[in-house]
């Protein structure tokens, strides 16, 4: 009989009890016996240099413990936040990258950048107090646009990078691009941008320092998805500490989406400043300076071009981009607009030829990094966009000129000439099962319907695909990654049967404590509450990269199965000294260790506690104890992919869309559990439609200020703005290469989204001869395209 | 000037001493360690910091602690029932997979049992305008909806009337 907690069971989460009755344990939650509290003066110009802090006043100001600058911290020979990728340009030159201090050197480079930091018993004393240092701005010329950043006559944001420009990167075959757009019989052209996005993760960042004088042991408590990581870029790079003297906890964290990912200054700061004043010290954001400080998505400037045969079929792509990487080199900010971008434009087609150039410019804003899908929601936007454009020009239904290019499912693996091999995928497949799904036949009736009460109606596709589960670290290190990409897990069985399993993989939403626990109750048989899992501590796990790029289950997990196999093998070894039998007589089956042929059997349970009650053990050859651990190291990417169909109606009088449908068919490979696997995809549609509709982060290029730097300003979806979700999936294309078959989930929605939603809107205006809208499609964008449509076709 | 405030927190009386800008949520969560209440925003918007005050639901955030002085305030650590029985909403969440981080959950869950109380028989509509003033970033929202609907229907069963009188 299958286990009822077992893979491909909605297993109801194991760790919603403590997040129900308000005992999750956030970063904000912990207190310490003597515990500080610690408030950032932040500069309020985009681009001025420090002549001068005067602490003064601050420092006379009640419960003022210090007052710490970067002089301080130079002091201290603190170093500067490391970069973990690193890029070269087309002449073969390395990216540029300045300095990137926790608190600003003589020169602030963005609004928020810190200056210095006030420490006090409260954080309302705290915060009093940073208000009374004085800092003496001289205020320089900025630039917030990066297709201003490129031009002679910008403000330069770092003397060593001429004209902003941080890398001029390219992949793909010019030459052969070339010559496939000199035979074209159809192109297809788009200038796009892909908007600026704050990823809003509802915890603020926070971090608490402390420092144990009687063994010079730090501890880091932090909003990260991945402590380790942190524990090595600080403690190697910036602050100088020793791995074994450092311990970064990252406990119940309260949503990433990429932006907590990244090794932050404050997080430097409240570890030094721990040790500095001999007292715990707490940071936690405001929103507000969550706003200014997070690391943003996106911001991508594009031309593209399709060239095709008479028939549509694609012969080649060229794509220029534009990034702006903000103000300084945040941890992974390189690799996202070039290798987990460009890398992407082939999408689900058979594009023979394509070429890619992206430039990289420094602009006065706060840093921009991963956010959910990074680069690759960018990829999926701009072919997806184009595609539409392509069906248009060529004269082809916009379901029939994707099916025309699919790779088929019977050309896998599959080569792209940007890169990547695909191991897995039925792209027409999904588009079949999308079709009656969302009854395309019947979008012309609706329409119809619509239109007679005076709403325009538009149905728009997305036919993504997506590279997760990063990386082979061998390819990652080709391609400039400066740490591998593999994944730890170690399982321990205990004396009486239950176990724990560390994970270096990261939950902050994701329902790992369940997901995983399912992996170990399937294959020992063991009831899934004797099953911890414990992830987000460095003195706890033996090692981990984290999670982000949909990597846990197909890396983490697949650690998780390694080490299970390395248990398994013990186990056995065990069972057949304790049933005298040979250990290749030993048969295993759902955790029961059986001699072939006999009723003679050992439950892993029994297994367990002779293993630690090794009375008669040949100690020669067998070892007491059942804990095993192993690192994954995966052999590709994983390729998940899938059709997101959207429908959208519009009140030509109010410009306002709405979302009337939306439906996902997604191939993630091989589900463990459903519930868990859709309530991911719907919370990633809902990011592509916020990207789509709402959301946008904007800075004022004149006073380089974020226009937008709260919840009054920048459009969070609400529950409002958005309908339920048809969502599908199949797992008849797993993973070929892990031994799950998973491919990964989290950020699907996110990716395949706006592409969907934009394709709707635009197809909603066609009428009004609309081609192209840059996101956020907001009514007044949408009612300026219907009122600057040519008068004949808004009469028709 | 500090002042002294009193209340009800989930049955009990609590007193302390506090400044008179002590918002309501600091009081919670920094003065009785009741660390449940969240705080994810500065301007009112995002709801994670909702409680019930005197059976009504309030963004604690924008409260000052003195402003319930002498009410009776109900977290979400003092929702379910004392053996630990959690509140039908509570159960619907879990049930539902209502809840992803588990940041926004508690003000959502407030949020949603003070919508209930309000309207025993909330259609998608009703649920979608009344959770308006509660962001969620992970669930998208739809798990959150189906939720509320089978913890109305669980609040309105006659045994659950009955244990919430």
């Amino acid at each position: 009989m299958a286990n009822p907690n077992g893979v491909g069971a909605s297993v109801r989460r194991l760790e919603d009890p403590r997040f129900l009755t308000g005992r999750g344990n956030y970063t904000d939650d912990f207190k310490r016996p003597n515990m500080t509290h610690l408030v950032h003066v932040r500069s309020p110009y985009p681009h001025a240099l420090v002549k001068g802090i005067d602490a003064s006043a601050a420092l006379a100001a009640p419960g003022v413990v210090a007052v710490l600058t970067g002089a301080d911290m130079e002091a201290d020979k603190v170093g500067s936040l490391p970069c973990g990728w690193q890029i070269h340009s087309k002449d073969g030159s390395p990216m540029k990258e300045p300095g990137h201090f926790p608190l600003a050197r003589g020169r602030v480079r963005y609004v928020g950048d810190a200056v210095a930091v006030v420490i006090a018993e409260t954080k309302d004393q705290a915060r009093d107090a940073a208000e009374l240092v004085v800092v003496d701005y001289e205020e320089l010329p900025a630039v917030t646009a990066s297709t201003r950043a490129v031009t002679a006559e910008a403000p330069q944001v770092h003397d060593e990078a001429p004209g902003n420009l941080c890398y001029d990167w390219h992949l793909g075959d010019k030459a052969a691009v070339d010559a496939a757009f000199a035979q074209a019989a159809h192109v297809a052209t788009i200038d796009l941008v892909n908007n600026r996005l704050v990823p809003n993760a509802m915890e603020p960042r926070a971090a608490l320092g402390e420092y144990d004088p009687s063994n010079g042991e730090y501890t880091l408590t932090t909003t990260s998805q991945n402590p380790h990581v942190i524990r090595l870029l600080m403690g190697a790079f910036v602050l100088g500490i020793p791995e074994h003297k450092l311990r970064v906890v990252a406990p119940d964290v309260g949503g990433g989406f990429g932006s907590k990912i990244f090794h932050y200054g404050e997080e430097a700061v409240v570890t030094w400043a721990a040790k500095k004043i001999g007292r715990p010290v707490k940071w936690t954001a405001d929103r507000s300076e969550s706003f200014l400080t997070d690391a943003h998505g996106r911001d991508h400037v594009s031309h593209a071009e399709m060239a095709m045969d008479q028939d549509g079929h694609f012969l080649a792509l060229r794509v220029s981009t534009l990034a702006n990487l903000g103000a300084y080199l945040s941890t992974f900010a390189p690799s996202i607009p070039t290798y987990l971008y460009a890398t992407l434009l082939a999408g689900q087609y058979k594009t023979p030829a394509i070429y890619a150039e992206v430039k990289a410019v420094f602009t006065n804003t706060a840093p921009v990094d991963a956010y959910r899908g990074a680069g690759r929601p960018e990829a999926c936007y701009l072919i997806e966009r184009l595609v539409d454009i392509a069906a248009g020009v060529a004269g082809l239904d916009r379901a029939e000129i994707r099916r025309r290019n699919f790779i088929p499912a019977s050309a896998m693996p599959y080569q792209t000439p940007v890169a990547l091999q695909y191991d897995s995928g039925d792209f027409a497949k999904n588009l079949d099962i999308a079709l009656p799904l969302v009854d395309y036949d019947g979008f012309a009736a609706r329409k119809a319907a619509s239109k007679a009460k005076g709403k325009l109606r538009g149905i728009g596709f997305s036919t993504y695909i997506e590279a997760c589960g990063i990386a082979p670290s061998n390819v990652a290190g080709a391609l400039g990654a400066r740490a591998g990409l593999y994944e730890c897990a170690e399982v321990r069985f205990h004396p009486t049967g239950s176990v724990t399993v560390f994970t270096g993989s990261h939950s902050h939403g994701q329902g790992h404590e369940t997901t995983f626990a399912q992996l170990v109750a399937e294959r020992f048989g063991v009831p899934i509450e004797n099953v911890e899992i414990v992830h987000g501590d460095t003195a706890k796990i033996p090692f981990g990269m984290g999670t982000y790029g949909s990597r846990s289950l197909a890396v983490g997990g697949s650690a998780l199965v390694k080490a299970m196999d390395k248990v398994e093998r013990k186990a056995k070894k065990i069972a057949a000294h304790m049933l005298e039998a040979a250990e290749t007589d030993i048969e295993v089956k759902d955790g029961r260790f059986t001699v072939a042929g006999t009723d003679k059997s050992l439950g892993i349970g029994d297994i367990a506690l002779q293993a630690y009650v090794p009375h008669n053990f040949p100690l020669d050859e067998l070892e007491p104890g059942l804990d095993e651990q192993a690192f994954y190291d995966p052999k590709n990417f994983t390729y998940p992919n899938g059709c997101h169909v959207c429908e959208v109606e519009i009140d030509p009088d109010t410009g306002v869309t709405q979302v009337v449908a939306f439906s996902a068919v997604d191939d993630f490979g091989n589900v463990i559990n459903p519930l868990i696997v859709e309530g991911q995809v719907h919370g990633g549609i809902v990011q592509g439609i916020g990207q789509a509709l709402l959301e946008n982060c904007v800075y004022d290029d004149e006073s380089g200020q974020l226009l937008t730097g709260s919840y009054m300003d920048y459009c969070m979806p609400r529950a409002d703005d958005v309908p339920s979700f048809t969502v599908r999936y199949h797992e008849d294309q797993p993973c070929t290469h892990n031994p799950l078959g998973v491919k990964g989930c989290g950020e699907a929605g996110t990716i395949g989204a706006s592409a969907a939603v934009m394709n709707a809107v635009v197809d909603a205006l066609s009428a009004f001869g609309v081609t192209h809208l840059d996101m956020p499609a907001t009514p007044e964008k949408v009612w300026r395209a219907i009122q600057n449509a040519t008068p004949a076709l808004a009469a028709e | 000037m500090p002042c002294t405030v009193t209340m009800t927190v989930n049955g009990k009386t609590v007193s302390r001493e506090v400044e008179e800008r002590t918002l309501l949520v600091t009081f919670l969560r920094d003065h009785l360690s009741l660390t449940g209440t969240h705080v994810g925003c500065d301007t009112s918007q995002c709801g994670a910091c909702v409680v019930h005050v005197d059976g009504r639901s309030v963004k604690s955030c924008t409260t000052l602690a003195v402003q319930a002085n002498g009410a009776s305030v109900t977290t979400i650590e003092g929702l379910a029932a004392a053996d630990g029985t959690l509140h039908p909403m509570q159960a619907a969440f879990r049930e539902h997979h209502g809840l992803q981080c588990g940041f926004c959950t508690p003000g959502m869950v407030m949020s949603a049992v003070d919508l209930v109380r309000n309207n025993p028989t909330p259609t998608e509509h009703d649920i979608r305008d009344g959770l308006e003033g509660n962001i969620c970033r992970c669930t998208g929202y739809h798990n959150i909806v189906k939720a509320v609907q089978a913890g109305a229907e669980a609040m309105n069963s006659p045994s659950a009337k009955a244990a919430a009188e």
